[in-house]
């Protein structure tokens, strides 16, 4: 099994802990001037998205986690699962709700997605920074106001309820960032 | 494209000049010998938590090994009547990188006959203010005993509490560690300085921690208190480990049981076998003076100068471009 030395750790590694394939984010190698050396990293956890500490003796060895990002176009979701397909191998792979998480409001068939996959199974999802959505549902636009003061909730195609500004309409392409939820323009 | 430029800039590189200059200074006035010994040895440091580069020549030439330290060649000169002495140069440690660490630093060492770690305390601190007077503007020293630190930063008596104890402490932290030996009460005691008391000591003082577990000894004497404490300190500023002095072993029986505990440590851990270094041992042998002596980290030394938060900032060539 492929293994790590401490001495090989920097940010975005991929180690497993405690069965789970994880992530550096920092990497810190401190030693008290004499005696024990230790490497102190903060990993994200590819599995849950949670970020943790963890101190490892220097010179231990920890298992490598077989994990790889790979850009896959999103296809279609069969009520179980959202099937996903390498735009140049042409292989496809079904990623469930857990994989999936917060993602599966922005995605729309076609995107490009990142997909983290593990041992070849897709763990997690992250979808494009900006997406193009169609509203499906909100009160009345209200015409002039550009503004963009105040806001109102809105219902895209996707399921994705993102706030919008004022004006936006049912029927409206708006532009979303995905990474924080917020509207940026109309499309 | 290739990064052939240095880590450092030049303003940084213009105070590390100046801090050498007034470290030059300071021990000529106070007569102190400057002083060089062999990078190259033919024997290596026997700490099992020190990994020595070794170099190869062609194949009729033994390999010889970088210091870690100057330290027992100047304890040499010292055995052979040089008074006190200092030395500026650089040491090697493999595996040794991060923001505070490159494999190969730059150490001032010195050595003064007569003294006791406490006094040669004195003098470092006396030497810090001087470099870094103009640089940076430090608060009054704290001297704090090892287990007066603990006592006063994690709340345990590090003296006489138990692994178990220890460990618990560890978990109350918050503390998530792997792979520590759960026989051995050193490296639990190594964690908690790093994780815990390390990074709550005042930053603008320094701050000198003294009198270590006799455990934890290296090549300082042991004071035979109950329980015995090792004559051997560490000075802490802004956050870093700045400095490891010792009131020196002068014993040589001593001595040869320390490397002997430190080569049977070797091979339990599977590290690699090294030669130890008879010569010292034979001018141990044939006295030496009772004596204290310090290692300093000089990169820190500017990085603090230049309040700058890592060592390739001070370095011309960090590691990674060397």
């Amino acid at each position: 099994m492929a293994s790590y030395s401490t001495n090989e750790f920097r940010s975005g590694l991929k180690i497993m802990i405690d069965g789970d394939p994880c992530s550096i984010i920092e990497n810190e190698f401190v030693k008290p001037g004499k005696g024990q050396a230790f490497n102190r990293v903060k990993i994200r956890n590819l599995k849950t998205g949670r970020v943790l500490e963890k101190t490892y003796k220097s010179g231990e060895s920890v298992e490598a986690a077989d994990v790889m990002d790979t850009d896959m176009q999103y296809l279609y979701n069969d009520g179980d699962a959202w099937h996903f397909m390498h735009p140049e191998t042409f292989e496809q792979v079904a990623a469930d709700v857990n994989a999936l998480g917060d993602a599966a409001k922005w995605l729309k068939e076609q995107d490009t997605c990142v997909v983290t996959l593990w041992n070849g199974v897709p763990i997690s999802v992250t979808p494009p920074n900006h997406v193009i959505l169609t509203v499906t549902e909100t009160d009345p636009g209200v015409r002039g106001d550009t503004s963009g003061g105040g806001g109102k909730p809105a219902t895209c195609d996707t399921g994705a309820v993102v706030r919008v500004p004022l004006f936006v309409d049912i029927g409206d392409q708006i532009k979303v960032d995905t990474r924080t939820g917020e509207y940026v323009s109309r499309a | 494209m290739i990064d052939w430029r240095p880590s450092a800039s030049t303003e940084t590189l213009l105070i590390r000049a100046r801090l050498l200059q007034r470290i030059r200074a300071f021990f000529q006035a106070r007569e102190v010998l400057e002083v060089e010994t062999p990078l190259l040895s033919h024997a290596a440091v026997t700490d099992p938590h020190l990994e020595s580069f070794m170099v190869s020549g062609s194949q009729a030439v033994r390999p010889r090994y970088l210091h870690t330290s100057p330290e027992l060649a100047m304890k040499r000169l010292l055995a052979a009547g040089s008074g006190p002495i200092y030395q500026v140069c650089k040491v090697f440690r493999a595996g040794e990188a991060g923001r505070w660490h490159n494999p190969e630093f730059s150490m001032l060492e010195w050595y003064r006959p007569g003294f006791d770690h406490l006094q040669l305390m004195a003098e470092l601190d006396d030497l810090v203010r001087e470099l870094l007077d103009g640089y940076r503007s430090l608060m009054p020293t704290l001297k704090l005993g090892y287990r007066e630190a603990y006592q006063r930063y994690v709340g345990t008596d590090p003296l006489s509490a138990s692994i178990a104890e220890l460990q618990a402490v560890v978990k109350q932290h918050g503390i998530n560690v792997a792979g520590l030996d759960e026989t051995h009460k050193d490296p639990w005691l190594d964690l908690l300085m790093t994780h815990v008391i390390e990074p709550a000591l005042p930053p603008a003082s320094p701050v000198f921690i003294y009198d270590y577990p006799a455990s934890q000894a290296a090549l300082a004497r042991i004071r035979p208190d109950t329980p015995p404490v090792a004559e051997r300190f560490e000075l802490y500023l802004g956050g870093m480990e700045l400095a490891n002095g010792f009131h020196e072993l002068t014993d040589a029986v001593e001595q040869r049981q320390r490397f002997a505990a430190d080569l049977a440590c070797r091979e339990a851990r599977e590290l690699p076998w090294v030669q130890e270094d008879e010569r010292f041992l034979a001018a141990l042998e044939a006295g030496l003076p009772a004596c204290a002596g310090v290692a300093v980290g000089i990169d820190r030394l500017v990085m603090l100068a230049a309040s700058v938060n890592s060592i390739p900032e001070v370095l011309t060539f960090d590691d990674s471009r060397a």
